[in-house]
C-alpha cells in the first residue's frame, strides 16, 4: 500500500512540476532562450497569494485569481522590458539577462518580505480522502493538484490546436520567419507565451506553497531547476512532454527518497535525466533535428 | 599498399582515362552505392571509378542527389546499400575525420569556412593531422612548436599564394567576398594532402571572369599536385571544358557516363535537362 | 608577414600577462604595506580564484562555444579533495606552500580525471542540451560532495557517503562531515600562490588558444561539419577542452577552499555556476583579458556594495540586465548613438558659439 501512497505523492509533486514546465517548455519552443528567470515568478505567485489572504483576508480562490493576474503582467513586462530587445542576439546574451532577472525578483523578493520563511496557509480545506480503512491516505492538496494540472493540460492542448492564437504559437515556433511571413505577429505572440506560462507558474506556486508551505525568496529556485529538468526530460518544446517529464520527475523523485535515499535524491534525479538524454538526445517526446550538409 | 582488397579493380587502359592513369590503382572506386532515407531512395546503383589525375564532373537536375552523393562519398551519411573505396580501402562505418585521413577532402555547396578564423587559420586547421607537435610540446612551448608552427606558416602561405589568395592570409574568412571564399574553402580543402577532392558548385555565385579563372586554377591544381579532381557544377561551360569524364544523375541514378562530347549528345540527358518533347 | 603574425599574437599575450603581473605587484605591496583594509585582504585570494575559473570557462564558452552550467561542480571536487589532501600530508609535508601546491595538483587532476570521465558520455550532446547536462552533473557533484564524510584516525584514512559505514575510532578526525562540510582547515591559501595559479591558468590557456590544438578547437565552435571534413576528431578536441578546463578549475577550487577555515558543498551550486558564466559572458567570449578584468570587478562590486546592504544584490541584477542591453540590444544601441550624437552636437554648436 505504501507504494500506492508514493505513486500518488509522486504524482501530485510532479503535476506542479509539470505545470511549471509548461512555462519553461512553452517559452522555449518559442522564443528558443532558457528562461531561467521563470523558477522565480512562480515565488512571486505564492507571495502575491500570501499577500491577499493573510494581509487582505480575501478567500482563496480569489487570491489565485489576482495572483495569475499579476504573474500575467509581470510575465509580459519582463518579456517587454528585458527580453524582446535583445531578440536575435546570440542565446547566451539573453540566458545571462535571464539570470539577471531571476536575481533581481529574489532580491526584490527579499527586500520586500524579508528573508525568513513565510508560513503559507494551504488554499486547499478538502478533507484528506482515506481509502483502504487507512491504508492509503490522499490529502485534499494532492487531488487539487493533480485536478487542476489536468485541467491546464486539456485546455492547453484545445488552445494550440484549435485557437487561431495557439495555432499561432505552434507556427511561430515551428519556423518563426515563415510565420511571420505568414502575417503572424511573432512579437504578440511571443507576449501571449510568456503571459500563459506566466500565469501558470502563478498556479504553480499556489499549489506548491499549499503543499510545501515555506515561502522564502528562493522558492521558486529549486523546483525551477527541477521543473527545467522535467522539461528537458519529456523533450524541450513539446507541451505533452513537459507534462510527461513533469510527472515522471515527480514520481522518480519520491520513490528515490522512499526507496533508495533521501540525501540523495537530487543526484538520481539528474542521473536519470542524464541517462534519458544520451538514449534519447532530443527527450522523451523531442523531435530530433538533422542537420543539413 | 599491400592491403588493398583483391577485388580492388585498376583503372582500364582503353576509354576515358588519361593515359597515364591507365594500369593504376583508382582513387575512388564507388560500387552499386544507396542510401534510402526513410521510405524514399534518394541515390541507387551509383558506381564511378576515378583515376589518380582525373577530373571528372557530377551534373543532373537540382534534386537529383548530387550533394547527397559527395555527403556518402566523405562519410556524412553511411551508405544503405553498396561500397565506398578511397585508395583501395572501403570507408564503411568510419567517421567523417578518418575517412577525410584516407585522401579525400571536399568544400561544401554552402560555404562552411571557419568564419570567425583568418583565411590563413583556415589553412592551417586543414593541415591539422600534418603538424607533427604534441599537446604538451603546444602547452609548454617547447622548440618542437615553434618549428612545427614556422613550418605550417610556410606552407599555407604556400597554398593560399598558389589561389592567388596571400593577400587575404591575415583578414577574417567571414568577410572575404563570396568568391574568394569559394577559393579559400579549397585551398582548406587541398591543405589536408587529399589524393582527391570533391568540389561542390565551385563556381556557384561568380562571375564569368571568376569562372575563368576558376576553371584555369582547377586544372593547375590537378597537374601541381597530381590529384584527382571530381566536381559538381551547374555551369555547364565549366563541366565541358574541365571534366574529361561526366557523370549525369537523375533521381538518384547515372542516367549517362561518358566523355563530355557523349554527354553532350545523349538523349537521356537532354531529356533529364529540357523535359521530354511529346510532340517529336 | 609570418613574424608580423606572430608579433600580433605575442603583443597581445604580453599585454595580459603584464595587466596581472603589474595589479599583482600593485595589490602585493599595498597589502604588506598595510594600506590594504583586513577586508579588501580577503577579497584577493577568491579573486585570483574566480580569475582561473573565468578563465578556463571561457576556454569552454568561448573559444570551444560549448555552454557549461556545471563549473561549479569541479570547483567543488577540487576544493575537497584539495582540503582532505593537505590534511593528509600535513605531518608528510612540511612547507606550507609545498603543501598547498600538491593539494593544487592533486585536486586539479582528480577534477580533470572526474572530467574525463563526465566527458566520454556527456560531450556526445550539443547547444542546449549539453548545457542542461552540465548543469545536472554540477547538481549531482554537488550532492554527493554534500553527503562526504572524511577523516583519519589511528587506523589511517576513512572515507563514506553515509554517516553508518563511517566509523571513525576513539580519537579520530573529522575533515569533512557530511552537510556541516569542512570545519578545521588550514588555512594554506596565500596572495602570491593565487597570483602564480593565474599566471599557470593564463599560460596554459593562452598558449592552448595559439597552437594547433586551439585552431581545431575554434573550427569545430566556427563549423563542425567542416572542420570533420578536414580531419578534425570534433570529439576528441571537444573533450581536450573540457578535461583542461576541468582541470583548471579543480585547482582554483582547491585554492578557494584552502581560504576558508570552514566551507560546505552548498557553495559550489548552480548560482556559483552561473556567477563564472556571467564573469565570461560580460568579459567577452573567448576575450581572455575580459575575464581577468570582468572576474575582479564583478567579485569585488557586491562586496564593496555591502554598505548598501540590501539593495546591493537588487543593484547588482540592474547593472546585470543593463550591461547585456547596452551591449546586446540594437535598438538600445540605436537610441543611445542617437543621443550621443544629439549630445555632441549641442557641445559642438556650443563650441561654435563660443568661438564666434
Amino acid at each position: 500500500m505504501s507504494f500506492l501512497q508514493y505513486l500518488i505523492n509522486g504524482i501530485s509533486i510532479g503535476a506542479v512540476y509539470a505545470i511549471i514546465a509548461l512555462g519553461y517548455t512553452m517559452v522555449y519552443g518559442i522564443a528558443k532562450m532558457l528562461n531561467f528567470a521563470h523558477g522565480d515568478v512562480i515565488m512571486v505567485g505564492a507571495y502575491v497569494s500570501y499577500c491577499v489572504t493573510s494581509y487582505l483576508g480575501m478567500p482563496a480562490i480569489v487570491s489565485i485569481l489576482v495572483a495569475v493576474v499579476a504573474c500575467t503582467v509581470l510575465g509580459i513586462v519582463i518579456e517587454g522590458l528585458a527580453y524582446k530587445p535583445l531578440r536575435g542576439t546570440p542565446s547566451l546574451a539573453v540566458l545571462i539577462t535571464a539570470i539577471g532577472v531571476s536575481y533581481f525578483l529574489q532580491n526584490a523578493a527579499q527586500l520586500i518580505f524579508g528573508s525568513a520563511p513565510k508560513n503559507f496557509k494551504s488554499i486547499v480545506t478538502m478533507q484528506p480522502l482515506t481509502l483502504f480503512g487507512g491504508g492509503l491516505t490522499i490529502t485534499g492538496e494532492v487531488i487539487i493538484t493533480i485536478a487542476i494540472c489536468v485541467a491546464i493540460m486539456v485546455g492547453l492542448t484545445l488552445f494550440t490546436s484549435k485557437t487561431r492564437m495557439g495555432k499561432a504559437m505552434r507556427a511561430v515556433s515551428e519556423d518563426r520567419a515563415a510565420a511571420q511571413l505568414m502575417g503572424i505577429n511573432v512579437n504578440q505572440t511571443i507576449s501571449l507565451t510568456f503571459a500563459i506560462g506566466s500565469a501558470l507558474a502563478a498556479v504553480a506556486g499556489v499549489l506548491l506553497c499549499s503543499t510545501v508551505p515555506t515561502l522564502m525568496p528562493t522558492t521558486g529556485a529549486m523546483p525551477g531547476i527541477r521543473a527545467f529538468t522535467a522539461a528537458v526530460f519529456g523533450g524541450i518544446g513539446s507541451i505533452p512532454g513537459a507534462m510527461l517529464g513533469g510527472i515522471l520527475l515527480g514520481i522518480i523523485e519520491t520513490f528515490s527518497k522512499a526507496y533508495i535515499s533521501t540525501q540523495f535524491s537530487d543526484a538520481i534525479v539528474f542521473s536519470v535525466l542524464i541517462i534519458i538524454l544520451l538514449v534519447k538526445p532530443a527527450g522523451l517526446l523531442g523531435k530530433q533535428i538533422q542537420e543539413k550538409v | 599498399m599491400a592491403d588493398y582488397p583483391k577485388n580492388v579493380v585498376q583503372v582500364p587502359t582503353f576509354n576515358l582515362f588519361r593515359e597515364q592513369d591507365a594500369g593504376k590503382l583508382p582513387v575512388l572506386d564507388v560500387r552499386n552505392l544507396g542510401i534510402d532515407f526513410g521510405g524514399l531512395t534518394a541515390v541507387d546503383s551509383f558506381n564511378i571509378t576515378i583515376g589518380p589525375t582525373e577530373i571528372a564532373g557530377l551534373i543532373g537536375p537540382n534534386g537529383a542527389g548530387k550533394t547527397t552523393i559527395f555527403n556518402l562519398l566523405t562519410g556524412v551519411y553511411q551508405p544503405t546499400r553498396g561500397s565506398v573505396l578511397v585508395n583501395g580501402i572501403d570507408i564503411k562505418g568510419m567517421p567523417v575525420h578518418k575517412v577525410n585521413k584516407l585522401g579525400i577532402a571536399r568544400t561544401f555547396q554552402n560555404i562552411r569556412l571557419f568564419s570567425e578564423m583568418t583565411a590563413l587559420d583556415n589553412v592551417k586547421v586543414g593541415m591539422h593531422n600534418e603538424i607533427k607537435c604534441s599537446f604538451l610540446s603546444s602547452l609548454l612551448r617547447l622548440p618542437g612548436y615553434y618549428h612545427a608552427e614556422a613550418a605550417a606558416n610556410l606552407k599555407a602561405m604556400e597554398l593560399l599564394e598558389f589561389m592567388g589568395l596571400a593577400d587575404v592570409a591575415d583578414q577574417k574568412a567571414g568577410s572575404l567576398p563570396y568568391g574568394v571564399q569559394r577559393r579559400l574553402e579549397i585551398v582548406r580543402a587541398l591543405a589536408t594532402n587529399p589524393s582527391i577532392i570533391l568540389l561542390d558548385e565551385p563556381a556557384a555565385g561568380m562571375n564569368p571572369s571568376e569562372t575563368a579563372e576558376l576553371m584555369h586554377q582547377i586544372r593547375r591544381i590537378r597537374d601541381t599536385f597530381h590529384i584527382a579532381i571530381f566536381l559538381i557544377e551547374h555551369d555547364m561551360n565549366l563541366v565541358m571544358n574541365v571534366c574529361e569524364t561526366i557523370a549525369v544523375v537523375n533521381y538518384g541514378k547515372i542516367i549517362c557516363k561518358g566523355t563530355p562530347e557523349q554527354v553532350r549528345q545523349n538523349p537521356a540527358v537532354i531529356e533529364a535537362y529540357l523535359g521530354k518533347e511529346d510532340n517529336d | 608577414m609570418k613574424k608580423l603574425l606572430k608579433n600580433k599574437t605575442f603583443l597581445a599575450n604580453s599585454r595580459i600577462y603584464l595587466t596581472v603581473i603589474v595589479a599583482f605587484l600593485v595589490m602585493f605591496s599595498l597589502s604588506n604595506a598595510g594600506i590594504l583594509s583586513s577586508s579588501w585582504k580577503g577579497y584577493l585570494v577568491p579573486i585570483c580564484a574566480y580569475i582561473s575559473l573565468a578563465v578556463s570557462l571561457n576556454l569552454l564558452v568561448g573559444i570551444c562555444g560549448e555552454l557549461s552550467l556545471g563549473h561549479a561542480g569541479f570547483m567543488g571536487i577540487g576544493a575537497f579533495s584539495g582540503i582532505i589532501f593537505a590534511a593528509l600530508l600535513k605531518d608528510v609535508v612540511v612547507s606550507d606552500t609545498l603543501r598547498l601546491l600538491l593539494a593544487m595538483v592533486g585536486g586539479g587532476l582528480l577534477a580533470g580525471i572526474v572530467g574525463f570521465l563526465i566527458g566520454i558520455p556527456v560531450l556526445r550532446l550539443r547547444g542546449d542540451y549539453l548545457a542542461i547536462v552540465t548543469l545536472a552533473f554540477g547538481e549531482i557533484m554537488k550532492n554527493i560532495i554534500g553527503n562526504l564524510y572524511a577523516g583519519v584516525d589511528e587506523n589511517g584514512f576513512h572515507m563514506a557517503i553515509t554517516t553508518s559505514k563511517m566509523a571513525l575510532g576513539e580519537g579520530g578526525k573529522y575533515i569533512i562531515n557530511g552537510p556541516m562540510g569542512a570545519t578545521g582547515v588550514q588555512k594554506l591559501a596565500t596572495f602570491p600562490m593565487g597570483f602564480l595559479l593565474v599566471l599557470f591558468t593564463l599560460f596554459v590557456v593562452l598558449n592552448l588558444i595559439n597552437s594547433k590544438e586551439g585552431r581545431a578547437i575554434k573550427a569545430v565552435r566556427d563549423n563542425r561539419i567542416a572542420a570533420e571534413s578536414v580531419g578534425i576528431n570534433v570529439t576528441a578536441f571537444r573533450m581536450k577542452a573540457f578535461v583542461v578546463s576541468a582541470f583548471l578549475a579543480g585547482m582554483a577550487g582547491v585554492l578557494f577552499g584552502l581560504n576558508y577555515s570552514s566551507i560546505t558543498a552548498t557553495k559550489f551550486n548552480f548560482n556559483t555556476s552561473i556567477n563564472i558564466l556571467v564573469f565570461v559572458v560580460l568579459g567577452g567570449m573567448g576575450n581572455i583579458l575580459g575575464s581577468v578584468i570582468s572576474a575582479t570587478i564583478l567579485y569585488v562590486l557586491p562586496e564593496a556594495m555591502r554598505s548598501l546592504e540590501d539593495y546591493r544584490m537588487i543593484l547588482y541584477a540592474v547593472v546585470l540586465i543593463l550591461v547585456m542591453l547596452f551591449t546586446w540590444s540594437p535598438k538600445v544601441k540605436e537610441i543611445v548613438s542617437v543621443i550621443s550624437a544629439k549630445l555632441s552636437g549641442i557641445f559642438k554648436k556650443k563650441e561654435v558659439e563660443t568661438n564666434g
